[in-house]
């Protein structure tokens, strides 16, 4: 213990070594006083800013107000997409204590179905934390309320009066204006714009709600107030406005769109009108549909169960994504291209009911044959025999050159979110895509609109336009006063004449869609029929059988014909023939001059379909729900790009039928249709066709 | 001295160079806790300028009582409160859960708090007994270890770190100060350092050690327990030179500050009288405390000596500790800041230890009535 050796210490040594070490300890103390001074100026004003700038943050909430969505408004400035007055609810799942608990609470207090329980929490799996997800919108003030005074209970969620997206006609403009959603993970990346992750901010996720999201979207007005800790309001301390999206003007004619999309009934089809003069598309519907109301909360596993076992596809847009052979309604074109070629038109073929090409015979849909035909019987009777016989003379060549010419094959500048543009097929296409020589079965198949030939129907659309007016229109969507000044396609005049007339006599004459003759004294419509083969013979005569064996329905048109005004173009997907796309055709033109005549039909219709196109879809829906209730599978993960795809892909059962030598036997009795509604469309069309006793019109045109 | 009999001896004798500043100092204490209150005298002004006097009144009686009843009371007392300290340990584990306080009916008591200058007193008594020879020796160290452990342990058991600490550091100022060779300090210095991480891992409950972690890294924990941390020093830091004025801290008005009208009170102070209120606040305690030390120095006595500048190390311990912490220079530790924090029990400790000074500073100029 050398440590506790004795050492002399006296009275005074100790006195000696206080005062020493008191002094140390004095001077300790007076050394510490000065670096907590240093530290106190250090914090207190060297950075004095950056403290401010904290306490600010914290004191101060800044909350966006989400900005107005700017309207789509159709060209007499009806609103096709809106805004409402909103009470919702959200949950901002960071901040939720308890999520089973506080769901479970807003379920009681929202009054939400199992159905909306389970999509909520899925949507809450998928969620990613910080971004808000809608429990409910729309709400009345009593429910609104009720949630709202017990938000303090309620980490998380957030109440919210605002606007939200109304589509006023729902489903019949899904497609053309797409919807709105929640922003993703991914729009949140590329953007890092805080307004996406503002609860009640929806952004634009199809159609032209997408295209023009910018344009849309206005600015965010923001809220200002003073918190405490607790999240409690103090007080507001400024309030900016926001600043609400610029409208978008579009050339749609809004009751045009309507009843086209409701008058295309319970068929899968797509309804394209154009306006001869300037390019305007007035309707564009592809039918069936989704509900872009429903959608804007996020897709539903029920509703989505219901949109993917539908085998019409409403999820994709038929107008600009369905490509289909276009069958008999490429002969004006045709023809067009062999006047252009010198052809004269009154050189004849007798049509047997077929003609040998190589060591194959090609039929005429009219088995019988047609006799002498020259070209305008060959277009209002549809005769497959004459075009087989000059298509030859003349090449394929030519008439690629006129199909491309009248908007074949091209893709229009339009602000869509996507276009499939189809083929127009020639030897050298031919070559590079599959490595063979063209031959000329080839020629034989496209010149009746089979083979390799895919169409959208917009592009059938501004084909008959151009037809009718010699002018090379382009489509426009967006609205403006400008005409356009769409150059000629530099066909003479008598030949459009020659075509407009024998295209006039497909309806007004001894052609084969006399029922589409317009309702109208003083209009004469011009068109031309087109069924086109889905499958081979050997499988399905294309006039039964299963559904999608079934032949397309085609139909262009344009009036009046001596005087084009609108063109108009009808596709309804294996509708057993151009019998269940005329009367379409028909009534939708007639809506352009009589709208009451047209409706009157319409509403019959509607009566034996069970009610309008938005009626059906929420029967549907209940149907489902009370079939399903919450046990529908999950929405796979990533909705809208499920969507885009559904949208996109092509059936798979879209073979190319090159089985268009051996046209099938005509059709006996009357032509069945899919659905009881088109039943009675066809019927009435087989029943009535005094002017082509030979055939039933229900398959005129099947210009294989 | 016809002049100074115009006052009388009772207040002429006071200390006024110290206890005029110190008056500031609970004044602005009460301003920051009337502007804490939201403008209210109520709860915590009204009852911090209320103690401050009735114990100010306690602390002058104690200045006059005579050197002699210290010296003969310092063992009692500390015993005293080393049983009370057993009670509340008794109690604690009768009703289950820590216990700190006994109810005694018209006031709370923590005999934690008394033991601080308590233990001041019985280190002075016992090195002013212990013949100066042994000082080196280890009758000069275990004896006052014992005295300093037991209450610093019973404390510990509580448990209350601060308080342990307070204890052991007004200890270890007093062995310092009596003498005891500067080696053995330097040893456990050493030791210590050496024990630490042990102690930390061994001994530390598990929220203590989060404090301590917190503090190395506060932006670790931004809303656990860095939090207090983080608030406080935007609080101190956004107040600038000048403050925001009085009446107008957020950071405390919107409770993003907690403990705003206690452990943190500095910093709503700071907040709201900027960093001209801080030292101030820092020059109070500065004469406060040159005033301890010289009175210590000019005392003649060895018992005066060590007893005022254990007693003026025990304030210091609590104005450092608090003012690190808010600072961001410590862990946080549930220590009030002297005179200004709101609470009974820490104004109580730090009245007796000023009494306790007054005492020897009167021993000092008027060795004469008493003793």
């Amino acid at each position: 213990m050398k440590l506790f050796r004795p050492r002399h210490v006296s009275m005074a040594t100790l006195r000696n070594s206080f005062d020493r070490r008191s002094l140390f300890i004095g001077a300790a103390q007076g050394g510490l006083g000065l670096v907590l001074a240093g530290r106190l100026g250090y914090l207190a004003v060297a950075q004095n800013e950056k403290y401010q700038l904290e306490a600010e943050s914290n004191r101060v909430n800044l909350s966006l107000i989400p900005p107005r969505r700017g309207w789509i408004l159709d060209r007499n400035g009806a609103p096709l997409a809106s805004n409402r007055a909103d009470f919702r609810v959200d949950v901002i799942p960071d901040r939720m204590d308890d999520t089973d608990e506080t769901i479970a609470t807003l379920g009681d207090l929202l009054e939400l179905s199992d159905v909306e329980i389970r999509d909520l929490l899925d949507k809450l799996e998928k969620s990613h934390g910080f971004a808000p997800v809608e429990v409910a919108s729309g709400l009345d003030w009593d429910r609104f309320a009720a949630v709202s005074v017990r938000l303090p209970d309620l980490p998380g969620v957030v109440t919210q009066r605002g606007f939200s997206r109304y589509y006023p006609t729902g489903c019949t403009v899904g497609h053309l204006v797409g919807y709105v959603g929640t922003a993703s993970a991914e729009d949140y990346e590329k953007e890092r714009n805080p307004l996406l992750v503002t609860p009640g901010y929806k952004i634009g996720k199809d159609g032209l709600e997408k295209v023009f999201e910018h344009r849309l979207r206005g600015k965010p007005g923001a809220r200002r107030v003073e918190v405490t800790a607790g999240g409690r309001i103090v007080r507001d301390l400024e309030t900016r406005e926001d600043d609400p999206g610029a409208p978008i003007k579009l050339t749609i004619n809004g009751p045009l769109q309507d009843y086209a999309a409701r008058r295309l009934g319970t068929e899968s089809g797509a309804v394209v009108v154009m306006d001869c003069q300037n390019g305007d598309i007035l309707a564009m519907a592809s039918m069936p549909c989704f509900d872009p109301n429903s959608f804007s909360d996020g897709i539903g596993r029920l509703e989505w169960k219901m949109l993917a076992d539908d085998d019409h596809v409403p999820l994709r847009n038929k107008v600009l994504r369905g490509l289909y052979p276009p069958g008999s309604t490429v002969k004006p074109m045709v023809a067009l291209s062999f006047l252009e070629a010198g052809l004269d038109p009154e050189e004849t073929v007798t049509c047997t009911g077929g003609l040998r090409v190589g060591n194959r015979v090609f039929h005429c849909w009219n088995r019988r044959g047609h006799g002498r035909t020259n070209m305008a019987k060959g277009i209002y009777q549809s005769c497959d025999v004459y075009f087989y016989h000059f298509a030859q003379k003349v090449g394929m060549e030519k008439i690629a050159e006129m199909a491309k010419h009248l908007g074949l094959q091209q893709e229009f500048d339009l602000p869509v979110v996507g276009q499939s543009y189809g083929t127009v097929p020639d030897p050298a296409w031919k070559l590079r895509k599959y490595d063979k020589e063209w031959q000329t079965f080839d020629t034989v198949n496209a010149t009746i609109g089979q083979g390799y030939m895919l169409v959208n129907p917009l592009q059938q659309a501004v084909m008959a336009s151009r037809i009718a007016s010699g002018r090379k229109l382009m489509p426009r969507l967006i609205y403006s006063e400008k005409p356009q000044n769409a150059p000629s396609l530099g066909i003479p005049q008598e030949h459009l004449d020659y075509v407009h007339q024998a295209m006039s006599d497909v309806i007004n004459g001894p052609g084969t869609a006399g029922r589409a003759r317009l309702p109208i004294d003083d209009v004469l419509m011009a068109g031309k029929t087109g069924t086109a083969q889905v499958v081979s013979l050997n499988v399905s005569s294309g006039k039964g059988g299963p559904w999608k064996y079934r032949d397309h329905g085609h139909f262009i048109c344009f009036a009046p014909f001596d005087k084009p005004r609108y063109a108009c173009a009808v596709v309804v997907e294996h509708g057993g023939g151009s019998g269940a796309a005329y009367p379409i055709a028909r009534d939708v033109m007639t809506f352009l001059w009589d709208p009451k005549k047209a409706l009157e039909k319409l509403h019959e219709f509607e009566e034996g379909w069970g009610g309008t196109a938005q009626q059906r879809l929420d029967a549907r829906y209940a149907a489902y729900a009370a079939e399903y209730g919450g046990n529908a599978p999950r929405v796979p993960s990533e909705e809208e790009k499920k969507v885009q795809e559904a949208d996109a892909a092509q059936e798979e059962d879209q073979p190319i039928v090159n089985a268009a030598q051996s046209p099938r036997p005509e059709p006996t009795g009357a032509p069945p249709s899919p659905a009881p509604s088109a039943d009675a469309t066809s019927t009435t069309a087989t029943a009535s066709a005094p002017f082509i006793p030979l055939q039933p019109p229900g398959s005129a045109g099947s210009g294989q | 001295m016809r002049n100074r009999q115009l006052v009388p001896e009772a207040i002429g004798r006071q200390p006024w160079l110290v206890i005029v500043p110190l008056f500031a100092l609970v004044g602005l204490g009460a301003a920051v806790l009337y502007s804490a209150a939201g403008g209210h005298l109520q709860p915590y002004a009204a009852s911090h300028v209320y103690r401050f006097l009735v114990f100010l009144a306690m602390a002058i009686v104690m200045s006059h009582i005579p050197r002699e009843w210290y010296r003969f009371l310092a063992y009692p007392v500390y015993a005293a409160i080393c049983l009370l300290l057993v009670l509340v340990e008794l109690l604690g584990a009768v009703g289950g859960g820590s216990q700190r306080w006994l109810d005694l009916g018209f006031m709370t008591l923590q005999p934690s708090e008394l033991m601080k200058p308590g233990i001041i007193l019985v280190l002075a008594r016992f090195y002013e007994t212990l013949p100066a020879s042994m000082t080196a020796s280890w009758r000069g160290l275990v004896p006052a270890g014992m005295l300093i452990g037991i209450p610093a342990g019973l404390v510990i058991l509580q448990p209350d770190l601060g308080t342990a600490l307070a204890i052991c550091f007004g200890g270890a100022v007093i062995m310092f100060l009596a003498g005891l060779p500067l080696t053995w300090f330097l040893l456990a210095g050493g030791g210590a350092a050496l024990l630490t991480p042990v102690a930390f891992f061994a001994f530390l409950h598990d929220y203590q050690r989060k404090r301590v972690l917190t503090f190395l890294n506060p932006e670790n924990d931004p809303l656990g327990t860095g939090y207090h941390i983080t608030q406080s020093k935007i609080a101190i830091g956004s107040g600038g030179l000048f403050g925001k004025g009085f009446g107008n801290g957020s950071q405390s008005h919107l409770e993003y500050l907690p403990e705003a009208h206690t452990d943190f009170v500095f910093a709503t102070m700071a907040e709201e009288w900027g960093m001209v209120g801080g030292l101030f606040v820092l020059l109070v305690f500065a004469i406060v405390m040159t005033w301890g030390m010289r009175v210590a120095r000019a005392s003649e006595d060895r018992f005066t000596s060590l007893l005022a500048a254990g007693m003026t190390a025990t304030i210091f311990f609590y104005v450092a500790i608090n003012l690190m912490m808010v600072m961001g220079l410590a862990p946080v530790v549930g220590i009030p800041l002297p005179f200004m924090s709101h609470g009974g029990s820490s104004m109580m400790t730090n009245m007796i230890c000023l009494g306790a000074i007054m005492a020897a500073d009167r021993w000092r100029r008027s060795p004469s009535r008493f003793g």
